[in-house]
């Protein structure tokens, strides 16, 4: 890790104010899980670091309205203490997901979100989009297995690493950035971007910003909602494919569906095949395999990811039927 | 002089359960490993590698990072001009003030390379080409043709194993301090009395002028026999510097080069009567340990099958090269041999354990261990209600199989020394240059220590881990327990006789007639008769015995059998596999602590299941480097990963009267394949190589399972 | 960190959603200064030093929102119950200031990267990896390693239940273990198996001691194990 800078500021403007305007200037310190061992491999090398944890006013689950506010500061392990975990199994189910309790007790809502993909030609210094000296990107033909299969048709090959994304698109969730400027609210989806040249981020975030709230809206209750996560082990282990669903039901029958996939491209992706096969239909077995299948219709594989898509079509049927048997 | 064990009613220790001597010291995290070695003045090492697969150093360029704050050594590792093989080779060490400021200092150092082809793919021999690979011998014994002529059934297929790292949680590494001309290295080894000499050399100074000390150390697994270009550097600094060092390896660098178990895939053929019994085998194997050409496996594994061809391919990379991995070869080959015969016993439509036993006659010496261990797993496992044909046929995606797999191992006693000391005062000894790499050794050297002296464990004061003391053996290949059980019995056996002698006057009997039992030196079949130990001990006058004693044949033996069972749950959705449950029954003659055995087995049926289902190191053709030099995507499983174990070690007659046997590599040779066996029993196909990952059991359903 | 229940919390939200929708309110005390000084890169070490020396010179720590290094400052870690004061950069991790300056060496560096639980620690009560946690981060906070666990020459009870049953064989990712089973346990005084299995899920251990770690907690808890 190089030298850095630091700063504890307690206020959020505070913080903002001290936040450079280009990307790798100063970098935001929250849980540390990712950023510090980004730092350690020298994938982000920022000369300044500001901590946001000492602003209190991110550490806040809040009712409002029947919705939800939730502090970017909060952990994994306070989220899931919160009686919100079981108003929304999908997020809970995404929390538990992140099977080390370490990582649980300091890791936040923020920086889940905001984590950097994990794609091992980035994390082994070859950029963000994964190119060799020539530029070409390593991923086409090299090892992707555990890379993107929908939204990679380049330069970006890696996959969103977050948990709770794909859950809280589902959920109609809004984040709020808070920048020189003032504050400004994004739909979730927004949030997440495909890079197209390096340099460019995968967040829409910018750098003088910080992600401070994220918002759910008093409708997302009435929606059933699951995660499915297909991880290959019970220990900490990145998902291979992630499937996030809400369902609106009108007694048997779904009259609207929501369906995000996870780690299977560089942003949360949603399925609006599968939730046009759920709409007006109830909720089967059959109709669960029929979602799934229409889900990943369409994902072009790389050379060595071919298995994700069945990967993606199981979670999908089985986020589903989570969802029923929650009910 | 009678050295013999003990026969069973009258041992107090040895085969009982023990708790491992060192258990407080590790689990209260203070006893110190070279890692934790703070010296006052102490430097910082770290070493500068290759970034490239192949390459030749053209100019390295020190002088700015000799400048950067709290530098004070810099080592030139890896000279200009010559060509790195594998990335990751080391080229400059330099040692600093802090971590940080080595670190910092390390990236200021310039290295050019020439970049030369490299290739680091070990799939097939065709696809590396003859610039990469090396036909080993080919063998023939018996007439294969002929007898694959008049197979009435016959199998072919392929199976494998990738390479994976020893992945050892203290890295590879040590710390160096001068005094005037002597060196003391706390070095992380398997080898205590072994490396000085080489260190000493790569220094410049006689091996007697080197100790190395090593009480505790985290894991070596086969990876830390040598002395290391990491360890000569090391002492270079701290000579330098005029202060001592502490160079270990980063996790990138010890998964990149510190050890690494070389793949070995075959194409098999096999062939049977219809009453199963074995005929003929057929293979072509190949595989890599990186620039070097690895001997050939010798395959089938375990069973001799009298008509056989074999043919190995090494493929050469430029991969970080291989070192013994426990039980080196064996898992590789228990997979593609019990894989094969597993197969081929579906195809005859037979019980495993029946096919097994059926061809138990070509097993050899360990037949009979064979026969009763398959049935005491049996008993174990409830196998025949868990055994189906293959292909579970119940509904729903998660299919069940059961697999079996048998292993050998030699495990015969390395040489060691021990010297074993009686002090006037009571008090007693024994001292031998071995090392506990966690396996036990400390607490099986007091053991049978305190068993001869007939006194309480805690009464023997055990010193291992330092060169200074008699000369022990590396340990590797499961040879530790016993050279160092034999050769404490021997010692401690000579020094009682000599107390013997001392007070036989005494106790009006001859030396012969003495035993020494419950803490008493006693007449046998008088017990009245006695002196306590500590009044034997003071007719010593004013000098302590001291007798010593090498490894012996007597008291110890060599070659095990082991058979394992498993149980797995395989959701044919997701290709996840789940183990639910292994029986490993193991012999290792005599066992001189229950506890500690079983821990070696349950460790080893762990360390299967990482590398039957998720570890593997993964090397990317187009940059040479290693894709997962990290815990996080070099996999090993965690405490919900394991399933159920059960170990029974077989004991008793028939075992105990071998004497002491290792243990270490035997249990870890079987989980491979009693997985795959178990995998492919579940969903009726074969899915290889292992790891087992979801892509490749989902690739194999796709291929022609049972989903 | 907060570890108010999440009712608590709630309490003072109408302040806080105050403060978090009013960007003019304070905070800014140092923006003029870094405006002053400018925000590129290069300019960054002096900015560093002259905000770290105006620090010093006033004789006070460096106020909320300043920029402090990244040449080493002070850094006060309290650490099983005494106060130490070092010197360290800011980049310095806990892991490394445990180890190679105060010689707190229980906590092992093994991944170095979030992953296997070797340096695990319990800071207020909560478990976490010392190898991805600033050490100046962890000031004010209740830093509890191993060596805390009971004094010198006695065993705490779950170091002893690891003995009693075999749950170590190397050793080096034991205390790792012990910290985060004794997390646990603070958590979870009636532990399940499975709720073993998952709450460890965070340590990796390389001999293979999963059997006897079961057993140990179950132990530690007075729920058995084996001896």
């Amino acid at each position: 890790m190089e030298a850095f800078a630091y700063a504890n500021p307690s206020t959020l403007n505070g913080a903002v104010s001290l936040l450079g305007s280009k990307w790798g200037e100063t970098a935001i310190l929250a849980g540390g899980t990712d950023l510090i061992s980004l730092m350690k491999d020298h994938g982000d090398t920022p000369a300044r670091v500001v901590n946001i944890k000492g602003i209190d006013v991110l550490r806040h689950i809040e009712e409002e309205n029947g919705g939800y506010r939730i502090g970017a500061l909060v952990t994994f392990d306070e989220f899931l203490a919160h009686g919100i975990a079981k108003t929304f199994p999908s997020l809970a189910e995404a929390a538990r997901g992140v099977s080390s309790p370490q990582i649980r007790n300091v890791g936040t809502v923020g920086g889940d979100l905001l984590q950097r993909p994990r794609c091992w030609y980035y994390r082994g210094g070859f950029g963000l989009l994964a190119r060799d000296e020539k530029g070409h990107s390593l991923v086409p033909n090299g090892d992707n297995r555990y890379h993107a299969i929908f939204g990679n048709e380049g330069p970006a090959y890696f996959v969103s690493p977050s948990s709770f994304a794909p859950a809280l698109v589902t959920l109609g969730a809004k984040v709020t950035l808070h920048g020189p400027s003032g504050r400004r609210e994004i739909g979730i989806e927004e949030l997440f971007v495909t890079p197209k040249a390096e340099g460019e981020r995968e967040h829409s975030i910018h750098p003088n910003e910080i992600l401070t709230e994220i918002s759910i809206p008093s409708s997302a209750r009435e929606w059933r909602n699951a995660t499915y996560e297909v991880r290959q082990k019970e220990a900490l282990d990145w998902p291979l494919a992630t499937a996030s669903v809400a369902l609106k039901m009108d007694g048997d029958k779904i009259t609207a569906a929501r369906v995000v996939l996870g780690h299977v491209a560089p942003v949360p992706w949603r399925s609006h095949a599968a939730e046009q096969v759920l709409e007006g239909k109830s909720l089967s077995e059959a109709t669960a395999a029929r979602a799934g299948e229409a889900a990943v219709r369409g994902a072009k594989p790389l050379s060595q990811n071919g298995y994700k898509v069945q990967l993606a079509r199981v979670a999908v049927k089985r986020a589903l039927l989570a969802a029923k048997e929650g009910a | 002089m009678d050295y013999k064990w003990p026969p069973a009613d009258q041992r107090v220790l040895i085969g009982k359960r023990i708790s491992r001597l060192d258990g407080p010291w590790k689990s209260s995290g203070r006893v110190k490993y070279s890692y934790d070695i703070n010296r006052p003045g102490l430097l910082y090492g770290r070493m500068v590698f290759s970034p490239h697969a192949h390459a030749k150093v053209t100019k390295i360029d020190t002088s700015e990072a000799e400048k950067m704050p709290g530098v004070k050594a810099v080592q030139i590792m890896f000279p200009e001009g010559k060509e790195v093989l594998w990335a990751g080779q080391e080229i400059v060490a330099l040692a600093a003030e802090t971590e940080d400021q080595v670190r910092d200092a390390a990236a200021k150092v310039r290295i050019e390379y020439q970049q030369l082809p490299h290739f680091v793919l070990d799939e097939s021999p065709d696809k590396a080409g003859a610039q990469y690979t090396k036909d080993l011998t080919e063998k023939t014994t018996g007439d294969p043709a002929t007898a694959f002529g008049q197979a009435e059934v016959t199998h072919q297929g392929r199976y494998g194993a990738t390479v994976i790292t020893h992945c050892c949680l203290e890295s590879h590494g040590q710390v160096a301090e001068w005094n005037g001309d002597s060196l003391t290295v706390w070095a992380s080894t398997q080898n205590v009395s072994g490396i000085g000499g080489e260190i000493g050399q790569g220094v410049g100074v006689p091996g007697n002028k080197v100790e190395v000390i090593t009480p505790v150390m985290g894991g070596g697994f086969g990876s830390k026999f040598a002395g290391d270009a990491w360890g000569v550097a090391c002492a270079q600094l701290a000579k330098k510097a005029g202060r001592p060092v502490k160079m270990m390896l980063e996790r990138d660098q010890e998964l990149m080069v510190a050890g690494a178990r070389p793949s070995i895939h075959a194409d098999v053929k096999v062939a049977a009567k219809k009453d199963g019994t074995l005929i003929a085998w057929d293979s072509h194997s190949w595989g890599t340990g990186g620039p070097a050409a690895p001997g050939a496996p010798p395959l089938p594994y375990v069973f001799k099958i009298p008509n056989s061809r074999v043919k190995h391919t090494a493929v050469l990379t430029n991969i970080g090269p291989e070192r013994a991995w426990r039980a080196p070869n064996h898992p590789q080959m228990c997979v593609i041999t019990m894989g094969a015969l597993d197969d081929l016993a579906a195809k005859l439509g037979m019980d495993p354990v029946d096919f097994f036993r059926k061809n138990l006659g070509i097993t050899g010496e360990r037949a009979k261990t064979y026969d009763e261990e398959l049935t005491k797993a049996s008993e174990l496992f409830d196998w025949k209600k868990k055994w189906h044909p293959r292909g579970d046929s119940g509904s729903g995606p998660i299919k069940r199989g059961v697999g079996l797999s048998i292993h050998t191992w030699g495990g015969a006693a390395n040489n060691s020394n021990c010297s074993a000391t009686i002090h006037p005062d009571g008090s007693a000894e024994v001292s031998m240059a071995t090392q506990d790499l966690g396996v036990g050794t400390r607490t099986v050297v007091a053991i049978v220590a305190a068993e001869t002296f007939g006194l309480p464990l805690e009464a023997v004061t055990v010193n291992i881990g330092d060169s200074k003391y008699p000369a022990a053996g590396a340990s590797g290949g499961s040879t530790t327990v016993g050279g160092v059980s034999s050769a404490t019995r021997r010692a401690t056996v000579a020094a009682v006789n000599e107390l013997f002698d001392k007070v036989a006057p005494s106790l009006g009997a001859t030396s012969d007639q003495l035993e020494a039992v419950g803490g008493q030196i006693r007449v046998k079949g008088d017990p009245a008769k006695s002196l306590s130990w500590k009044q034997a001990c003071a007719k010593l006058g004013a000098t302590p015995i001291t007798a010593t004693g090498k490894t012996s044949r007597d008291l110890t033996s060599a070659n095990v059998g082991g058979v394992q069972m498993a149980e797995v749950a395989v959701d044919t959705e997701t290709g996840i596999v789940r183990v639910q449950k292994i029986v490993a029954v193991q012999d290792c003659g005599l066992v001189i602590d229950v506890k500690t055995a079983e821990s070696q087995v349950y460790g080893a049926l762990i360390m299967g299941v990482t590398y039957a289902l998720y570890e593997e190191k993964l090397m990317d053709q187009q940059t040479g480097h290693c894709l997962n030099p990290n815990m996080e995507f070099y996999k090993l499983a965690g405490i919900g990963d394991v399933g159920e174990l059960v170990v029974h070690m077989m004991t008793g007659p028939g075992y105990d009267d071998r004497g002491v046997i290792g243990l270490g590599e035997p249990p870890v040779v079987s989980p491979g394949a009693v997985i795959s066996n178990a995998v492919a029993n579940a969903i009726g196909v074969r899915v290889s190589p292992i790891p087992m990952t979801p892509e490749r059991v989902l690739a194999a359903l796709a291929k022609g399972g049972q989903a | 960190m907060s570890h108010k229940a999440p009712q608590d919390r709630d309490k003072d939200v109408k302040k806080k959603r105050t403060e978090l929708e009013d960007s003019s309110s304070s905070g800014f005390s140092r923006r003029d200064f870094i405006k002053g000084t400018g925000i590129a890169g290069v300019a960054v070490s002096a900015t560093v030093l002259l905000g770290d020396e105006v620090a010093k010179a006033a004789g006070r720590a460096p106020a909320e929102g300043e920029w402090i290094g990244p040449e080493a400052v002070d850094v006060t870690l309290r650490v099983n119950g005494q106060t130490h004061k070092l010197q360290l950069q800011p980049r310095v991790t806990l892991l490394d200031a445990l180890r190679d300056r105060l010689d707190l060496t229980g906590a092992k560096k093994v991944c170095d990267r979030g992953t296997c639980g070797a340096c695990t620690v319990i800071v207020d009560g909560k478990a976490i990896y010392s190898c991805t946690t600033l050490a100046i981060d962890a000031q004010g906070r209740d830093i509890q390693t191993i060596e805390g666990l009971a004094p010198e020459s006695e065993l705490h009870p779950l170091s002893q239940a690891f003995v009693d049953n075999d749950a170590q064989q190397c050793g080096f990712c034991t205390p790792g273990f012990v910290m985060a089973c004794k997390a646990y346990l603070d958590h979870e005084p009636k532990p399940t198996y499975e709720g073993v299995q998952q709450s460890l899920g965070g340590n990796l251990c390389r001999c293979g001691t999963y059997m006897g770690i079961r057993h140990a907690v179950l132990q530690a808890a007075g729920k058995g194990g084996q001896s």
